[in-house]
């Protein structure tokens, strides 16, 4: 009697006497916990590659900053093969491409989403919503090429006559338009999950559709659109090859608040010091220069930076989950 | 007493106002400016984006369609060399499709491993918050930095499987990458299964294990394909991390004539490489070469791209 309610092809015994072991075949549990450890060691993959992260990184940055003299981190000019590591160029570099390019996706994002949640017919959304998503699948490679090739002749040229061919504007608005389909379907997504009730009531009131859209809808949503704006910035602060082909400063940067000239962000300088430095090719970076190691610091930096980010905004996401 | 005079005047008011009202307001219907230069914004907004899509085609595949034209599939099947009139792709096509099956052979059994664990077996522990909340966070991190975690663990700590900086290395670096992006679309997926499903399962005394295996996977597989594509995209358009854990981004070299398993442990470049290779070249040859490369790198990522929103987009329509 012990494989009562056991496997599949065994018979059942209806109406089992007390006393009787109900816990099945034990061949059955014995493959049951070991299918459960397999897959929780593929999730604990997972945290070990956070553990990973830390660990490489943070190793590697103390190493860094242990050996050069801290006072280098605030010497003005990221020239990292003479010995000029200025973060603060790396981060005004930064900050300047995420404040372009989010002020593109702000704009084209928010009002496409609106477009899409508010105003276009079901069939036109069908088709159109795509198409945006396909943007966000296109290399960012390509869109580096795209910026440098195009956007910076075309349109950053002809509007500010003395920019140069490399310019960290022309590398924002292509950041910018590379996040536009991030901040547009997570919005949408928030503003189609406002239920149609706050809609009717705002028509009932004899609002009109841009006054529900706006103060009604937008409102009921905005935890989701700021989620969207937090995670776009997040990734504009990351984005390495745009900026990498189309403002390209390799080698160094000297510290420059102006968005017409080239320069560096934190993610280009990694790049940079990976591709430009003869130390990468050299293989290894075990004794190689400080110049090589400033690329672990950097990268914990931008690793802190996005992982900030990235809690807020959860947060937020996390938030339009409970509200409807 | 005063409550009702108070209505009595006010219903009075109101009739007074409701006979003037039709006449000017409902029988006239305003024309909405604000409303309708609002909603031309908007349009116009959407539209500037698909005109950035609408001209990096057309420009590129302007600009590239010359070196198709003259060389045909010669461009194709090319090695890579200093000669413009003589270079091709091949190389990096190679690359880029070992780096893809790297891909596929370890992030995705990993991250759906990973997800139905999540999805299926997990307690509600605090455990199981902290790993959902780090596989988001996981998700979030730049590529760039992806890379350095390669060039540490899988260049610097694994060389002894890895051979250094060598395919295996970019595919794993680039497995790591898309790991969070498999777990997240495979468990939306699985999520996505109705509870009566599983419910009839255990009901004919199947195991946890079977009801996966046989029920919840098989209804949820469009879902974890759609993740599987866009993730492979993914991995075949990205650039910087493999230019930590050494892709050749330089105009010549030789895979020689290994054989594949040397090739492993050997040299390699991927097609995004060789797109950021002819950018930096000054030659003006190499732009439209850099152009032709680019529309062979978009035609695989954009119709992988497309599949999986379509995919995904007639499964939901199931629902």
């Amino acid at each position: 009697m012990a494989g009562v309610g056991g496997g599949l092809g065994r018979p059942l015994s209806i109406g089992a006497t007390p006393g009787v072991d109900l816990s099945g075949d034990p061949w059955r549990q014995r493959k049951e916990r070991v299918v459960k450890w397999v897959l929780f060691s593929a999730a604990a993959v997972t945290l070990a590659v956070s553990a990973g992260f830390v660990i490489a990184l943070t190793g590697k940055a103390l190493e860094f900053l242990s050996n050069i003299d801290l006072g280098l981190l605030w010497e003005r000019g990221w020239f990292p093969r003479r010995g000029l590591f200025d973060v603060r160029t790396l981060v005004v570099g930064t900050l300047m491409v995420t404040g372009i390019a989010m002020a593109v996706a702000t704009s084209l994002g928010l009002a496409s989403a609106i477009y899409l949640a508010e105003y276009a017919r079901p069939r036109t959304r069908r088709i159109l919503k795509p198409i945006l998503e396909v943007l966000a699948g296109i290399p960012s490679i390509v869109l580096g090429f795209f910026a440098l090739e195009w956007i910076s002749p075309n349109l950053v040229q002809t509007v500010f006559s003395d920019a140069g061919t490399f310019n960290l504007l022309s590398a924002g608005i292509a950041v910018g338009v590379l996040i536009t389909p991030l901040v547009a379907t997570i919005s949408e997504d928030a503003m189609r999950a406002v239920p149609d009730d706050l809609r009717e009531a705002s028509y009932g009131l004899g609002a009109r559709k841009v006054t529900t859209s706006l103060r009604v809808v937008f409102p009921a949503a905005i935890s989701g659109i700021v989620a969207s704006l937090i995670l776009a910035a997040s990734r504009a602060i990351g984005e390495t090859m745009v900026v990498f082909i189309a403002a390209a400063a390799s080698g160094g940067s000297l510290y420059t608040v102006d968005p017409l000239e080239a320069g560096q962000t934190m993610a280009t300088a990694i790049a940079s010091l990976a591709t430009g430095s003869d130390q990468v090719a050299a293989g290894g970076g075990q004794d190689a220069g400080q110049a090589f190691n400033s690329l672990y610091f950097v990268g914990l930096l931008l690793f802190a930076f996005t992982l900030g980010l990235n809690m807020i905004g959860d947060r937020f996401v996390q938030r339009i989950r409970e509200a409807y | 007493m005063i409550r009702r005079t108070k209505t009595a005047s006010m219903t009075a008011t109101k009739t007074e106002t409701a006979t003037e009202i039709p006449d000017h307001h409902i029988g006239r219907r305003k024309l909405d400016i604000a409303g309708i230069v609002f909603q031309l914004a908007l349009v116009a907004s959407l539209l500037a984006c698909f005109a950035f899509l609408m001209v990096l085609i057309v420009d590129v595949v302007k600009d590239g369609a010359p070196v198709f034209a003259e060389r045909g599939t010669d461009f194709l099947t090319s090695d890579l060399s200093r000669d413009p009139a003589q270079t091709g792709v091949w190389q990096g096509i190679k690359g880029s499709i070992m780096l893809a099956m790297i891909t596929l052979i370890v992030a995705i059994p990993l991250g759906v491993a990973c997800a139905v664990y999540l999805e299926e077996y997990a307690p509600a522990t605090r455990l199981t918050r902290f790993i959902n909340l780090n596989i988001r966070n996981l998700a979030g991190v730049p590529s760039v930095v992806y890379g350095i975690l390669g060039l540490v663990i899988f260049v610097q700590w694994f060389e002894g499987f890895t051979g250094g900086r060598s395919v295996i290395a970019g595919g794993l670096t680039l497995s790591v990458l898309v790991l969070p992006i498999v777990v997240i679309t495979s468990a939306e997926a699985i999520r996505a299964v109705p509870q009566s499903l599983r419910e009839a399962g255990f009901g004919v005394g199947a195991t946890r294990w079977d009801v996966t295996r046989r029920l919840v996977l098989p209804d949820a597989s469009p879902g974890i394909l759609t993740g599987l594509i866009l993730s492979l995209s993914r991995a075949i358009g990205e650039t910087a991390p493999l230019l930590l854990v050494g892709a050749v981004a330089s105009n010549f070299f030789t895979s020689g004539n290994a054989g594949y398993l040397e090739q492993l442990h050997g040299t390699y470049t991927a097609l995004p490489v060789t797109v950021l290779t002819w950018a930096r070249q000054p030659q003006a040859e190499f732009r439209e070469l850099t152009s032709a490369a680019i529309v062979v790198l978009l035609g695989i990522t954009l119709l992988a791209n497309l599949a999986a929103i379509l995919l995904r987009n007639r499964y939901q329509k199931k629902r």
